[in-house]
């Protein structure tokens, strides 16, 4: 690891400059996949700029949407009396991912910005587009069992990346349409979840739409009807402690047996948490039954391709769409 | 998590760890925790292509970097004694020549260490370490076993021995498979998989003067392990201390002394200070060497009722360019059936990797996965009950040395295995047992592993306080050795395992093996009690002589000990103190050393270690996943010394075998011919939650003819036959029969 400088402002406005006007400065929150990196040696940042005793941990009920400050600990937002009561969903995708250690530790925002976990982005050795543009992507010719199955155009550029985005908090986000708060140095701005990130494209070095220097302040969840018939469903190697083969987070607002909306969105087959808008828009309206669950799932795996070692991802996802339906609808 | 159940009763309680408080309280202390005022830290930098050499090192930038002692490569390596000199140009090693590390500019493997760091600090270590730069001149690499399998041979080391275990074997009719009455041939596949103990290995080295090395060393073997870097560095052998006093878990990795702890000797003889050198986790996956990936075929006949009639075995093992490593793969199924005619063929396949090692149930835990698994393939198509098949086909002597077995109780454990598990709930068909939407599958499969008893020495040294010290130089990866010989010195002295002591770990203790082949309860065990005995006899002697003893008129087998109290017999109010003995003959001390070893039993008996397993797992239909509900296992492995290490040692070899069976896989990008799963993030080991009940029994009788204790080993055969239970239990709940471990999501869905 790279020696670096260490600093601890004491507001949020002093912490958005010292990153805004340094590029080697990053911040550090829980730092549970950051000091992974830099042991690694892809992130060497020559400034740590320390978030954690900055005032963004709050869980807050506003007018119509709660709001969850970015340094709210993962296990905080699992166990809170109000996230389980209004939005369980969150609950659930964040029980799925990690361990108790980690989530003890890990943020909320640090849990939005954590970086794929593809193997050739990892290993220097390798070549990685995320890692090194240009240099080639490791993953498109070599194993790629954990690798995107959305997103990727029908002949993927060797300048592009398939990797996929790890976080479960992040899926469900989708799913309940977060927005993402974020403070810069020219200000606020409000990102939609289906905003935040993006697909690889010509840049797979950058994740997210945010600038440098942008912090994450806080999340922020409409109240919905997404109480009662909601399923995060992980398909994994292990029964925990491992990131997802495929996730599908469902929410369902269901009355008299007749699906009124419908909110899907999947984790481990993208380059962002993947939104299942046709899906959705199939099952709205719909009665509740396990044969229109069916045809969402293959409307939603319309224009899904494989790789050499990912094909089994197109016979799991829509299995796996119909069984988080099916287990948030109460249907067994 | 597991939680094993004891039945039958325990005939007496076990013993706690003796070092159990150490451990839970971080009072042991492990091979990187030796505090030394002036320690100094390496680290490795390490190949990035399989195959070629390095053209060059630019070590100026690290050498000018902040806190740096020294950065070592095949330049300017201060050089091992025992390696012969470098040719120019280099020549690549002959087959059989160990990995020998800075010794020239040939690169046989990705992760080969080609330089190395030592600085004050590991932070500045490790940032040197990036500074170096090193080109290389590729050459065109070969590691995927599948896409060279056709160039697989009989190893040269076999061709040369005559009478290696490795040679072609057949015994009885060759005609006897075309013309059987059922056939089934299939070929079974395992992939590399890693010992990955959650210590890593590392290691200080001391060099105490010019010709005096102490290394504070993981590994598990401390007297193999001075005897060879004694051989290494042109030492006397008393001139090498290693110590390993506590190992963080190892199932083999630390059988052999590796390039690293070679490493951190030079780098300390370069620097003159200690150095401590710890593996990161990626350079685990390259370092202490796998257990290899390994294909197999069987061929099977039998008749119609289940009687099998000829089998073959053929597998083919990796290895490196430059060592065989050989494993017992085709040879449990030698013995293991009572099958006459049967043939094995073992080869291996030299690829750009490094050399693979023993890993947990070594050869058997890959041969019995294929063999198991075969038995059920062939249970089904005979329609007949796997246990079934297993029983009719049972051993009664060992066909393969035509000898009896020293003890057997493998249908007493099968019985129990059954018994306990509700083995005759199974419905035979495939796919007919469902729970909660989940398929339900039961497997079973048997185990053996093979007696191993080595010459060890151990003493026993009465103190002048009563308190009594075992020594020898065996080792602890794990399994509770030193509480298992405590045990042992208490029945046989009839004292308290509070007053005993047991040291170990430390070579300049008395001669034993080092902790491999389950051989160290049937070997040090017996040493100890040897030695204990010669001990108490000793003090009985001294203890009858002194003036109207009354032990002087006491018959020795009628002599009870109970808390360091001697009665010349049960009825016996009076008694004598060891201490007594001690006092009266004036001595600090008494002790023995005694040496145990095998006899002439070895060519009149077969002995190995039976047992079985039975597995219950849920599988979705929905998504693959396979989940183990629920597993039995009981093993016949002669006397049990301490039932709750016993029953630590079974569930262990069962969480391995579910490793190996559901998820445990090194992949390897062979473009590169470098592993993409170095971590734990990728190369997944069970967690907790993987993990159901574990119901563990053994049979607990002694085997009269091994050794004097009449225990044999646990370890290995705790995991051989438990990847082909799982894989049975998933075919009878699926009806999909998987014949490439790991059975992952993407091989059921």
């Amino acid at each position: 690891m790279k020696a670096f400088e260490y600093v601890r402002p004491s507001t949020i406005r002093e912490a958005i400059e010292l990153v805004a006007t340094n590029p080697k400065a990053q911040f550090i929150a829980g730092g549970t996949n950051l000091i992974d990196l830099m042991k690694h040696g892809i992130a060497a940042p020559e400034k740590l700029v320390d978030i954690n005793h900055l005032p963004l941990k709050k869980i807050e009920k506003r007018d119509d949407f709660l709001r969850i400050g970015a340094l709210v600990l993962n296990s905080e937002v699992a166990s809170h009396k109000r996230v389980l009561a209004s939005h369980p969903l969150l609950a659930q995708a964040l029980n799925a991912g990690a361990s108790g250690q980690l989530r003890n530790m890990a943020t909320v925002g640090g849990n939005l910005l954590q970086r794929t976990r593809c193997p050739y982005f990892y290993d220097r050795a390798f070549p990685c587009n995320k890692r090194i543009p240009g240099s080639g992507c490791g993953a498109l010719g070599g194993i790629n069992r954990m690798h995107a199955i959305f997103g990727v155009p029908e002949k993927p550029d060797p300048k592009s990346c398939i990797a996929v985005h790890p976080s479960d908090l992040s899926v469900a986000l989708s799913a309940l349409e977060a927005t993402v708060l974020v403070q810069g140095h020219r200000g606020e701005r409000q990102i939609p979840m289906a905003d935040f990130y993006r697909l690889p494209n010509n840049r797979p070095e950058q994740d997210t739409t945010l600038s440098n220097g942008e912090l994450i302040t806080a999340v922020e969840i409409p109240d919905a009807v997404f109480q009662k018939h909601v399923h995060y469903l992980k398909v994994r190697d292990r029964a925990s402690y491992a990131f997802a083969l495929v996730s599908v987070a469902a929410a369902l607002d269901i009355d008299q047996n007749r699906i009124k909306t419908a909110r899907l969105s999947m984790g481990g087959v993208a380059h962002k948490p993947w939104r299942l808008f046709d899906a959705e828009k199939m099952l709205t309206g719909q009665a509740v039954s396990e044969t229109v669950f069916r045809q969402a799932a293959e409307a939603a795996m319309q224009g899904a391709r494989a790789f050499e070692h990912n094909a089994y991802k197109l016979r799991v996802a829509p299995n796996a769409i119909v069984q988080a339906l099916k287990l948030a609808a109460g249907l067994s | 998590m597991a939680n094993a159940h004891l039945r039958p009763a325990e005939p007496e309680p076990s013993l706690n760890r003796v070092d159990g408080r150490l451990k839970v309280t971080g009072a042991a202390t492990y091979s990187a925790e030796y505090p030394f005022d002036n320690l100094a830290h390496a680290v490795l930098i390490t190949s990035t292509i399989a195959k070629g050499r390095i053209a060059n090192i630019n070590a100026k930038p690290a050498e000018a970097a902040p806190g740096v002692l020294a950065v070592i490569s095949h330049k300017n390596t201060p050089g091992v004694p025992a390696y012969p000199p470098v040719k120019q140009p280099a020549e690549r090693a002959p087959i059989g020549t160990a990995f020998r590390v800075f010794y020239d500019e040939l690169i046989y493997f990705s992760g080969q260490p080609v330089a190395m760091v030592v600085a004050q600090t590991l932070e500045q270590a490790q940032h040197a370490a990036s500074l170096v730069e090193i080109d290389y001149q590729t050459e065109t690499h070969q590691t995927d076993f599948v896409a060279n399998r056709s160039t697989a041979a009989i190893a040269v080391n076999v061709q040369r021995n005559k009478t290696s275990p490795f040679q072609d074997y057949d015994r009885g009719d060759p005609d006897a498979l075309p013309s059987a009455e059922v056939k089934l041939e299939a070929t079974y596949t395992i992939p590399t998989q890693h010992h990955q103990p959650l210590e890593p290995h590392a290691i200080i080295a001391v060099w105490e003067a010019d010709d005096k090395l102490t290394v504070y060393d993981k590994n598990q073997g401390v007297k193999s392990a001075q005897g060879n870097l004694a051989q290494a560095f042109k030492l006397p052998r008393e001139q090498v201390k290693v110590n390993a006093q506590f190992i963080g878990g190892a199932f083999g990795s630390g059988i052999r002394v590796w390039p690293h702890t070679v490493a951190a000797v030079l780098a300390a003889k370069q620097v003159k200070r200690p150095v401590k050198l710890v593996l990161g986790r990626e350079l685990m996956f390259t370092s202490v060497g796998y257990r290899p990936f390994t294909v197999q075929k069987i061929a099977m006949g039998a008749t119609k009722t289940g009687i099998l009639t000829a089998i073959t075995h053929e597998g083919t093992g990796q290895t490196s360019a430059y060592e065989e490593h050989l494993e017992r793969t085709i040879l449990a199924t030698r013995a293991m059936y009572a099958c006459l005619n049967v043939s094995t063929r073992y080869r291996l396949l030299n690829l750009d990797v490094n050399t693979p090692t023993w890993m947990r149930g070594p050869g058997d835990a890959t041969g019995m996965f294929a063999l198991e698994s075969a038995l059920d393939e062939l249970a089904f198509a005979l329609q007949l009950d796997p246990l079934e098949l297993r029983l009719r086909n049972h051993a009664d002597a060992d066909p393969e040395r035509n000898l009896p077995w020293s003890a057997k109780s493998l249908k007493e454990c099968y019985r129990i295995g059954a018994e306990e598990f509700g083995w005759k709930n199974r419905k035979p068909e495939p796919r007919s047992m469902q729970a909660d939407g989940l398929l339900v599958g039961y497997g079973m499969a048997s185990s053996l592993y093979g007696f191993h008893r080595h010459p060890s020495k151990a003493k026993a040294v009465m103190q002048a306080d009563g308190s009594v010290v075992i020594q020898s130089a065996t080792m602890d990866i794990g399994p509770g050795t030193g509480t298992a010989m405590t045990q042992i010195a208490a029945r046989i002295l009839g004292v308290s395992p509070k007053k005993i002591r047991f040291d170990l770990g430390d070579s300049s203790l008395p001669d034993a093996p080092g902790q491999n082949g389950s051989a160290t309860i049937p070997s040090v065990g017996s040493a100890v009690h040897d030695a204990c005995k010669a001990l108490k006899n000793k003090l009985l002697i001294l203890g009858a002589s002194m003036p109207g003893s009354i032990l002087s008129s006491a018959w020795p087998d009628e002599i009870v000990i109970k808390n360091g109290r001697i009665y010349p017999n049960a009825e016996s109010r009076s008694s004598v103190l060891y201490t007594d003995i001690l006092k009266y003959h004036k001595l600090p001390q008494v002790e023995m050393t005694e040496e145990s070893k095998s006899g002439p039993e070895r060519d009149q008996y077969s002995m190995y270690s039976f047992g079985c397993h039975f597995v219950e797992v849920h599988v979705s239909p929905v998504t693959g996943e396979v989940r183990v509900k629920r597993v039995v296992t009981c093993a016949d492995v002669g006397k049990i010394i301490n039932y709750k290490t016993a029953r630590s040692q079974s569930i262990g070899g069962v969480v391995g075998g579910i490793g190996m069976a559901l998820m445990e896989e090194s992949v390897m990008d062979h473009r590169y011919g470098r592993y993409v799963t170095s971590d734990f993030a990728s190369y997944h080991i069970p967690v907790h939650a993987d993990i159901p009940q574990i119901e563990v029994f053994f049979v607990d009788q002694p085997d009269v003819h091994v050794n004097p204790i009449g225990a044999k080993g646990l370890g290995e055969i705790a995991i051989v036959g438990v990847a082909a239970a799982v894989a049975n239990a998933v075919f009878h709940a699926t009806g999909k029969r998987v014949r490439e471990l790991p059975i992952t999501v993407d091989k059921l869905v």
